[in-house]
């Protein structure tokens, strides 16, 4: 099967921190999966490495939550292979397989007391009752849950419901962990936190996380590598960086981060240099990306913090020679976020640019104001130039 | 606050005809059946003294109030009739609630599984037998039951049995009787609660390396506890005063408290020795009622 994490790079990802990891845990090999006529997952391959953090990212209904299940055991597959280290675990029951999974809705056991939930799974993993103990206490502490061991679940605050959650899916040192949505239901702040501690966690224990997630943020944060799902299809695996900044598609760009897509085509070609007609935009200047798009229609993808403002514009050489794209226009609408403002700059050929501003100032002297009129100005090297 | 007051009052409001009802119902006979069971059969209109009445002013009142007497619940004590009666009910609402459990708990499990739009359909089948009389229903069980019933003429078509067999008028006619009457009452809570519980956790105990069958014992039934108890009570408390299915398909040799009932009352006319026993049956089931009252508070309590 090819590998999609070579298919996607670009100059401007070359400097992507690369992980080599020893032979993949997890090989799945061309896995189908259909629910009557709507198939969930279509002939979707992956490897993921021993101590890997990877995230499967992707709106509802995009099939990532159908995968999790087949890791853990809770549906077959139609056709293909799941491989763990080697071995087939199709037909592996799920209390059979040395995976553990943490479910979104955290599924602890009402009945039982947060000691007896992370406890649950090790009586049938062979342990001691002192095994149990001491391996309790472990988990106990790993998610800092000291003093609430008698606590029921419906004592718990969400937080803390999530850390029983986690430390029952690792009390069984599982090889492979996995995470369905595992932040959705805490609150903004604590998500953040808890970000932090799930990675610290897994760098300490080293066990393969793979977590399902539609919040490119908690994907981008603390994945190694990470897996874009639509239509039951991976669209790209790669790490962060490379999907934010070499995005391998126009849906990807659009749905990874803000960004501006350009229709156009190319007008003239001067090695790697290109020349784009942009609707609406005018000629722009970008560098042809590392699989050639041929005289395909194009898009030209531009993050809004990549884009300069400025009240005269670049130096009028550079633009001439093709080093700087720049678009004149009006400041239609700001937007101030705090740490950075959004503008939105109507281009005098009539397209709506985006562009993001760091406040890198308190006092706002400098700031552009609705109706005046500015260049909107940027490389061609941060363009992403992308078949439509 | 005074938003809250507006909703206070009306809130308050509905929750007195409970009480209304309870009282007209519920407490007002008891006191009468309570007075009765403290009298003395007597051949009058009505049949016991003493008869409270304010004919003779206070002081006949006063005189009827020192006549009520413990008689007849000493009578109940002594003679062993009345407590093989009692002891006969718990046993036969002890068994027959263990088979109710054992039958129905299958049977709600199998339905809080199936696929959602069957759910109703089931629930429907358990319902229908509603729709046919109790009486209707119990006479057709002995036709299917007696010397020359269904029951006997298939056993006897099949070879399985080679002369007719003696259903009717036994315990397990009995049984087969109550536990037939009964189900949907044992069914229909153990379901409800069954059909709450989040399929997840199932999932979660099999992912932990828990077998199926270890799930089920511990999670699945721990968590019907309430269905269990609600089920029990609801088949238990009306089974300890059955009459009519032990009167109709069990034999005479013994009976239960509820056919002793019946014939203190209307075979010997002795009102005040029936309603004695009533009272004493009433106590006996406040028993079950307080225990799982118990349990309930002390699983409130943990929360």
């Amino acid at each position: 099967m090819t590998n999609l994490t070579a298919t996607v790079a670009d100059p401007a990802a070359s400097d992507a921190p690369v992980i080599a990891y020893p032979t993949p845990l997890l090989r799945i090999d061309g896995v189908t999966k259909a629910f009557g006529a709507h198939s969930a997952v279509d002939n979707l391959s992956l490897d993921i490495k021993a101590g890997e953090f990877f995230a499967l990212l992707g709106p509802s209904g995009c099939g990532k939550t159908t995968l999790l299940r087949m890791l853990a055991g809770f549906e077959a597959p139609d056709t293909g292979k799941i491989e763990l280290n080697g071995e087939d675990i199709a037909a592996v029951l799920p209390h059979q397989r040395p995976v553990n999974m943490m479910f979104q809705n955290y599924a602890l056991f009402p009945h039982l007391n947060v000691r007896d939930n992370i406890g649950f799974g090790l009586k049938s993993a062979g342990l001691t009752r002192l095994g149990i103990d001491t391996r309790v206490a472990e988990m106990v502490a790993l998610v800092k849950l000291q003093g609430l061991e008698k606590r029921r679940p419906d004592q718990l605050s969400g937080g803390q419901k999530q850390r029983v959650a986690l430390a029952r899916a690792l009390a069984r040192h599982p090889q492979l962990l996995l995470l369905d949505e595992p932040l959705a239901a805490l609150d903004k702040k604590l998500r953040e936190e808890t970000q932090v501690e799930l990675m610290a966690l897994q760098r300490q224990l080293g066990t393969t996380f793979v977590i399902v997630t539609h919040d490119q943020e908690e994907a981008m944060t603390m994945a190694d590598r990470i897996g874009v799902m639509h239509g039951g299809r991976l669209q790209q695996v790669a790490t962060p960086r490379q999907l934010y900044e070499a995005p391998a598609s126009r849906w990807i760009a659009e749905f990874v981060g803000d960004i501006n897509i350009i229709e156009g085509g190319i007008t003239h070609r001067d090695g790697h240099r290109l020349t784009i007609a942009g609707r609406d935009v005018g000629t722009l200047f970008a560098i042809e990306p590392r699989h050639p798009v041929g005289d395909a229609v194009i898009c030209v993808a531009i993050r809004p913090e990549k884009i300069r403002l400025s009240r005269r514009g670049p130096a009028t050489g550079l633009v001439n020679s093709g080093a700087m794209n720049s678009l004149e226009g009006v400041i239609s609408d700001v937007g101030y976020l705090g740490g950075r403002s959004l503008y939105k700059v109507k281009l005098d050929r009539g397209a709506t640019l985006r562009v993001a501003l760091a406040n890198t100032a308190r006092l706002d002297v400098d700031a552009y104001s609705i109706g005046e009129r500015v260049a909107a100005w940027f490389a061609p090297d941060d363009c992403v130039v992308l078949v439509q | 606050m005074s938003a809250r007051r507006i909703f206070t009052a009306p809130a308050r409001l509905a929750a007195i005809p409970p009480y209304v009802w309870m009282m007209l119902f519920f407490l007002v006979p008891f006191g009468f059946v309570l007075k009765i069971s403290l009298s003395q059969t007597a051949i009058a209109q009505p049949p016991y003294l003493p008869v409270f009445g304010l004919s003779e002013g206070i002081a006949g009142l006063k005189a009827s109030l020192a006549a009520l007497s413990l008689d007849n619940f000493r009578l109940l004590v002594s003679d062993n009739l009345y407590l093989a009666s009692y002891l006969r009910s718990v046993l036969v609402a002890v068994v027959s609630t263990l088979i109710l459990l054992a039958v129905g708990y299958p049977i709600a499990y199998g339905m809080a599984r199936l696929p959602r739009r069957w759910q109703g359909i089931a629930m429907m089948l358990v319902i229908v037998p509603f729709w046919t009389s109790f009486l209707i229903r119990i006479y057709a069980w002995i036709n299917i039951l007696q010397h020359d019933g269904l029951l006997n003429k298939v056993l006897l078509a099949l070879h399985i049995v080679s002369t007719p067999v003696v259903w009717l008028s036994t315990d397990s006619a009995m049984y087969l009787g109550i536990v037939y009457s009964y189900l949907p009452f044992m069914i229909l809570p153990l379901y409800a609660t069954l059909a709450k519980q989040d399929p997840s956790l199932i999932e979660a105990a099999a992912d932990l390396g828990v077998s199926r069958i270890d799930a089920f014992w511990l999670v699945t039934v721990p968590l019907s506890w309430r269905g269990v108890g609600a089920g029990a009570l609801l088949c238990f408390i009306p089974i300890m005063g059955e009459f009519v299915i032990p009167d109709l398909l069990a034999g005479s040799n013994s009976l239960m408290i509820g056919q002793t009932l019946w014939l203190e009352f209307f075979t010997n006319k002795d009102w005040p020795v029936a309603s004695a026993t009533a009272i004493v049956l009433l106590g006996l089931l406040l028993i079950p009622l307080l225990v799982y009252d118990r349990l309930q508070r002390r699983q409130l309590e943990v929360r």
